[in-house]
């Protein structure tokens, strides 16, 4: 394994032979893209009203038509999708980091450290997080900002529990007991030497956590509790949907279908990962 | 820097069980016992050759000698200092003197860091250098031990078995330790490599003057490397003696066996001695001598008592009620 999964090449090449994975990965770079340069996707401003035109179909001004203010579907599409990485990616990014801490000072120091954190994590994971996410907002300014933290903290159990497990396995490893004999302290050791070795997992559960990240803003925003209006986002796009779905199906259809590829390519993109990391992951 | 008699390391008494899965309802404990009160010295500047069949509890010993694991009991004397219960900056600095060579290099060497950075650490860790100037040192230490100066940029991958037990050399000797645990250094390496790797190790000894403790379960090259000999069963130390008499006149029953069981190529037929069945488990090691099951001058008394390690002739000490 160690062979294996130090080589960035090897690494490389055995995802570009996964079909479903480099499609994924098409997915996803074509919205980091989108989001990156809003501007040369839609010529509208995604806020500019419109009472002229108010939930007309789709088009050639307004590709994928308009809503029922006027405003252009593609350009709030495009700076929606602005919002869904960012969410999604911050949300990530606090439950990696919280999940890795706590994993790994579990799995490291064990005994009664690691009792005390897994009860903790057995107790988060007993909560339905969807209604632990709304009963928080419900108490907080629902705004993107608190929608991030929120996600990210209850999304880090996870994590924990990977990196413990593997830290399990690397702390009983001879380099470690070669580095505690050459003087290394614990903060040292944990670091350099275990965090390293087990970033693989990590990085797929990242991944996939991405996915579900969106997939919970989407949900928190259609539900009116996420991103406020008037920020786009594909969650609160699709809210007005639901209101014209009869005469306007171009509202529902679009944001619908945009969340659907993005989790779909997180997805398809993250098993890629775990198979090229390790094969030994698969089916975890 | 010597203890007063000119050892580096004496163990004394040593016990160290690991607790075994206890079933969930039960409350029994089951143990395995792997050193069973353990005394030895070993000489500065000399090599201790520890033999042993596979789960004798040799491997633990030389870990216990370093405080990589912790003894339940008994005490361990380094440099005439008593470390057993050394704590935090203090070991710290102690580990400095002693280090240990590993017997699986592929696990023993982090994949995730540079050959350079992983022989340097130590330099880093204690201060002793900053980041140039190990660098340079790393270079200079791995052409010492028979690798290039551009390995130190390198992965611990791009390298064969004997190079890496070459790495992990190069790291054991890099803070000039006193006493360095070999651990099987080279039993997972082929035949032609292990010779390598085993003149590297005397070589390097002679210039840095330490001692080692060589555990291993080859006879021969306990032979090649030590001086002195212990014979470890079942936690239990059998027989210490000078290396040449060791190999010409064995005194305990154990130590005949396994060297009648070594394979000669020509020269003269030796004694003849099969051991009868398996090694007893290490979670239940029978009573008395633990031996006796299978040793072939067993009587009655050795069933009951556990025979003491003693001087049996003048500078050897054997564990057996006969010799």
């Amino acid at each position: 394994m160690a062979g294996a999964s130090s080589n960035f090449g090897d690494f490389l090449r055995r995802l570009a032979r996964n079909r479903l994975a480099v499609a994924g990965g098409a997915v996803v770079l074509f919205f980091f893209v989108l989001s990156a340069f809003p501007n040369v996707f839609s010529r509208h401003e995604p806020n500019r009203i419109d009472v002229l035109k108010i939930l007309s179909p789709p088009s050639a001004d307004h590709p994928l038509g308009t809503d029922e203010l006027g405003r252009d579907v593609l350009a709030r599409m495009v700076y929606g999708a602005r919002i869904s990485l960012k969410v999604g990616f911050v949300a990530v990014g606090i439950a990696t980091a919280i999940g890795l801490l706590v994993g790994l000072i579990a799995g490291f120091y064990g005994g009664w450290v690691d009792a005390i954190l897994m009860r903790f994590v057995d107790v988060m994971l007993c909560f339905p997080t969807f209604f632990l996410i709304l009963a928080v907002i419900a108490f907080l300014e629902p705004s993107i900002y608190n929608i991030m933290v929120v996600i990210g903290l209850t999304g880090w159990m996870g994590v924990s529990r990977l990196v413990r497990a593997e830290t399990l396995s690397l702390k009983e490893r001879d380099f470690v007991a070669a580095a505690r004999a050459q003087g290394a302290g614990d903060a040292r050791i944990i670091f350099r030497h275990i965090l390293p070795n087990a970033l693989a997992p990590v990085l797929v559960a990242a991944t996939l956590g991405v996915a579900g990240a969106i997939l919970t803003e989407s949900a928190l925003s259609f539900l009116g509790i996420g991103v406020q209006p008037p920020t786009p986002s594909w969650g609160n796009i699709l809210t007005a949907g639901k209101d014209n779905i009869e005469f306007a199906w171009w509202l529902s259809v679009y944001p619908g279908l945009a969340i659907l590829f993005t989790v779909l390519g997180y997805n398809l993109l993250g098993e890629g990962i775990r198979d090229a990391v390790d094969p030994r992951l698969r089916g975890r | 820097m010597t203890g007063g008699d000119g050892t580096v390391l004496s163990l004394t008494d040593i016990f160290k069980h690991f607790p075994v899965r206890r079933s969930f309802f039960s409350r029994e404990t089951l143990r395995v016992h792997a050193i069973d009160g353990v005394s030895l010295a070993v000489p500065a500047g000399k090599t201790v050759g520890l033999v042993g069949e596979s789960g004798c509890g040799k491997t633990t010993l030389g870990r216990v000698a370093l405080r990589l694991v912790e003894p339940d009991s008994g005490k361990i004397l380094f440099l005439g200092q008593d470390i057993t219960a050394l704590a935090g900056e203090e070991m710290r600095r102690t580990r400095k003197m002693m280090q240990i060579i590993f017997q699986d290099p592929y696990s023993s060497l982090n994949p995730r860091m540079r050959v350079g950075d992983i022989v340097g650490e130590g330099w880093l860790v204690h201060g002793i250098a900053g980041s140039r100037e190990i660098r340079e040192l790393a270079e200079r230490l791995l052409l010492r031990v028979g690798l290039s100066a551009d390995a130190a940029d390198k992965y611990p991958h791009e390298f064969s078995g004997g190079q890496r037990q070459r790495i992990g050399i190069a790291r054991a000797i890099s803070l000039s330790p006193k006493l360095v645990v070999a651990d099987e250094p080279v039993s997972s390496l082929d035949v032609s490599v292990q010779a390598q790797i085993l003149n590297l190790l005397k070589d390097i000894q002679e210039e840095y003057g330490m001692a080692y403790l060589f555990v291993s379960h080859d006879l021969r090259v306990i032979r090649h490397m030590s001086e002195t000999v212990a014979v470890m069963y079942l936690g239990k130390l059998m027989e210490v003696s000078p290396a040449e008499e060791f190999f010409g006149n064995p005194l305990h029953p154990y130590t005949r066996s396994l060297l009648a069981a070594v394979p000669m190529l020509g020269g003269a037929p030796r004694e003849k001695i099969v051991l009868r069945g398996e090694i007893p488990s290490p979670v239940s090691p029978p009573p008395g001598c633990r031996f006796h099951t299978r040793c072939f001058m067993a009587r009655k008394l050795c069933e009951e008592v556990c025979p003491p390690l003693r001087e049996a002739a003048p500078g050897r000490m054997a564990a057996c009620h006969f010799v």
